[in-house]
């Protein structure tokens, strides 16, 4: 292995960017941004998976495999409350018999109460990694993060009422070109200010009266566009505004877990798993909201999104507000979705009426 | 002259096609199998269509299509309509049966099931990833028994002690049927068993956390399966409608949408006659490898879809023949 460390975390939205300011000016060492998922992604990841294990460890483990292919040699994997927890462990292995050689940043293995567990665990994706440097850099990318999920969420509410299609993309495309080279969070606050601006003055016919749909699931098929076969995109094209508020914000910046368990309380007594708290939290808040439908996506055998389904029908006949469902595997296709989302689309209009 | 309003319906294995005047009346209809190729099956109900019609002095001022294959039969006949086979069902029954609550759906390949309130679907569900309790599990099964699927029904109400079979999965399904017959279980009491669990697997999977109200329309191919409507109601414990046209729902439904929609384009039984080509290739461009489907009409391109991004997109010289 030659000496320059490379750093890649698995795509995951558009999150790349705030990894790659903290791993650039924190850790000091060089960030790869991990290829677009692609068809050849996914199955490079479902071959050498388990047949069983949920979507998101297959297309992880695909990226990893292609980022080693384009030079990567320091992976990683986040923590989480379900089988999350073993992923790292399980790619590691994984990719450790296919014969690569890397070094991998575990998150999971990491006792946060002890301060020698954080350094040895840092000093995998860095032996010299400096932890002023790493704090320092932090709050920078907690910001980058917030003005990310700030950007989508601008777009997800209006990107279905363009004057002009395509708009809002090409100035998010020059916006995130920017954020890859950012040098401070100076820097940040104007470039957040110049192209928010910018994105605001894209022309928008929106009608006094839109239909409104809310997204909900496990965190990273609800979160990563390619794996819920672009959803939100499609909704928006049918003309809908898209709200989701499952992101990085809300689980890491500014942690939500309390509040929504508490939101849920009615419907959810105990903490379920995962995101499935989250789940019927965020359902209750668009059904108070008055929107039109919520959307479920999960990764097929995702245990706690299964248990909060039951919970999301009761909330759908307390509030009579419809609920579809889906559950994505690695192969799923593309015409069963558009048919359930054109149907749904059908049904809230009519339901309007 | 009168109007006429063509929908089409091409399921995964049957095709359907309905010919309906301003009146919702249905002037013509036909029925037949796919065979694999929707563009030669829409072929072969045209010209029946056609036949039928004759002497009526029909114009088909209007075509919607549904079903799997709607773009693509959307695209051949120049269609007004194309919608998804949800919406179609629920139309083509909330027409004929203004009252229905609940719709339970089994076709070839899928099954879903549709709630309605006041005539508006308010929910439904599909089935996502096993072909268990559908159409084509009943046919293979009843092929198996050496029983031809239309005489599966009532083979069914003969029997008085129903097999418990095993409904979960086609696959567990089958292997218990094996076995049970094995054991010695009579034919009819195995067929009985085979159209409960059809139900069974209904009920508990898309009918699961619904709102399950009478009056119930139960429609698509198997609703012709006596056996398995009587399963049905006693599941439900309330009378399952069978509507005579209820094999035709989705094409009816869909024709009603065509001459709701005002949009008139022309349409000719010729189609029957012209020659439609599809081609496949894998767009090269990027790692996504779209299959990206181009479809010629005597030889000439006339649509094409499949591709992910702009990078994929074939350049069409669209005639506006609209």
């Amino acid at each position: 292995m030659n000496n320059e460390i490379v750093a890649c975390f698995p795509q995951w939205a558009n999150y790349s960017h705030a990894f790659k300011y903290l791993f650039e000016h924190g850790f000091d060492v060089k960030y790869m941004t991990p290829p677009p998922i692609t068809k050849r992604t996914l199955e490079l990841g479902s071959k050498n998976s388990p047949d069983y294990v949920c979507a998101p460890f297959k297309y992880c483990l695909g990226c990893y495999i292609e980022a080693l292919q384009n030079g990567a040699n320091c992976l990683m994997q986040i923590f989480g409350a379900c089988r999350l927890n073993y992923y790292g462990e399980l790619s590691e292995q994984i990719l450790r018999d296919m014969g690569y050689n890397f070094h991998f940043f575990n998150m999971a293995n990491i006792k946060w109460t002890s301060p020698r567990s954080i350094m040895e665990n840092l000093r995998v994706v860095n032996p010299e990694v400096s932890l002023v440097k790493v704090v320092k850099a932090l709050p920078t990318t907690l910001r980058i993060i917030k003005v990310i999920d700030k950007f989508d969420n601008y777009i997800r509410h209006n990107v279905g009422f363009e004057v002009k299609e395509g708009e809002m993309e090409s100035v998010y495309k020059e916006f995130s070109d920017k954020l890859d080279n950012l040098k401070n969070g100076r820097e940040l606050s104007k470039l957040a200010k110049t192209y928010y601006k910018k994105i605001k003055q894209v022309q928008l016919n929106k009608p006094a009266k839109t239909y409104k749909v809310g997204m909900v699931g496990d965190y990273y098929t609800v979160q990563e566009p390619f794996s819920n076969y672009f959803m939100e995109k499609e909704l928006a094209k049918m003309g809908m505004e898209v709200y989701r508020d499952m992101n990085l914000t809300n689980t890491l910046v500014h942690n939500q877990w309390k509040k929504r368990k508490k939101t849920a309380k009615k419907y959810a007594k105990y903490s379920m798993g995962a995101t499935a708290n989250f789940t019927v939290a965020e359902t209750l808040m668009y059904a108070r909201a008055g929107m039109d439908g919520i959307i479920q996506v999960k990764s097929f055998g995702c245990t706690p999104e299964i248990d909060a389904m039951p919970v999301l029908q009761n909330i759908s006949r307390d509030y009579k507000i419809p609920v579809l469902h889906f559950s994505f595997d690695s192969q799923t296709s593309e015409t069963g979705v558009k048919t359930r989302l054109e149907a749904f689309y059908d049904m809230v209009v009519a339901r309007q009426k | 002259m009168i109007k006429g309003y063509l929908g089409i319906d091409i399921g995964s294995i049957s095709t359907k096609g309905v010919v309906i005047d301003n009146k919702n009346n249905i002037l013509a209809s036909e029925y037949l199998w796919t065979e694999g190729d929707p563009m030669g099956a829409v072929k072969r109900l045209l010209k029946v269509l056609e036949k039928q019609l004759k002497g009526k002095d029909v114009k088909i001022v209007s075509v919607g299509t549904t079903g799997s294959a709607r773009k693509l039969i959307g695209v051949m006949t120049n269609a007004s309509v194309v919608k998804n086979e949800i919406t179609a069902h629920a139309i083509g029954t909330t027409t004929l049966h203004p009252d229905v609550n609940t719709i339970f759906e089994i076709g070839g390949q899928d099954s879903k099931i549709i709630i309605i309130e006041n005539g508006f679907v308010v929910d439904y569900a599909m089935n996502t990833l096993c072909a268990a309790g559908t159409g084509s599990f009943l046919s293979s099964q009843a092929h198996r028994l050496g029983v031809p699927v239309e005489e599966f029904g009532k083979i069914a109400l003969t029997s008085q002690h129903p097999t418990n079979i095993a409904a979960r999965c086609t696959v567990f399904a089958e292997s218990d049927l094996v076995h049970k017959a094995q054991i010695g279980h009579k034919k009819e009491d195995i067929i009985a068993g085979l159209c409960k669990a059809v139900v069974t697997n209904y009920i508990n999977n898309i009918g699961k956390g619904k709102k399950i109200k009478a009056p119930i329309v139960f429609q698509g191919g198997v609703s012709k399966n006596v056996g398995v409507k009587k399963a049905f109601e006693d599941a439900v414990g309330c009378e399952v409608l069978v509507d005579p046209n209820g094999h035709l729902m989705g094409a009816f439904g869909v024709a009603v949408l065509a001459r709701k929609s005002g949009i008139e384009k022309s349409f000719s039984f010729d189609v029957a006659d012209m020659e439609f080509k599809t081609t496949g290739f894998e767009c090269p461009k990027c790692a996504n490898h779209c299959e990206i489907i181009c479809v010629f009409k005597d030889n000439e391109l006339i649509d094409s879809w499949g591709n992910k991004c702009d990078n994929g997109a074939v350049k069409i010289n669209r005639r506006n023949n609209g």
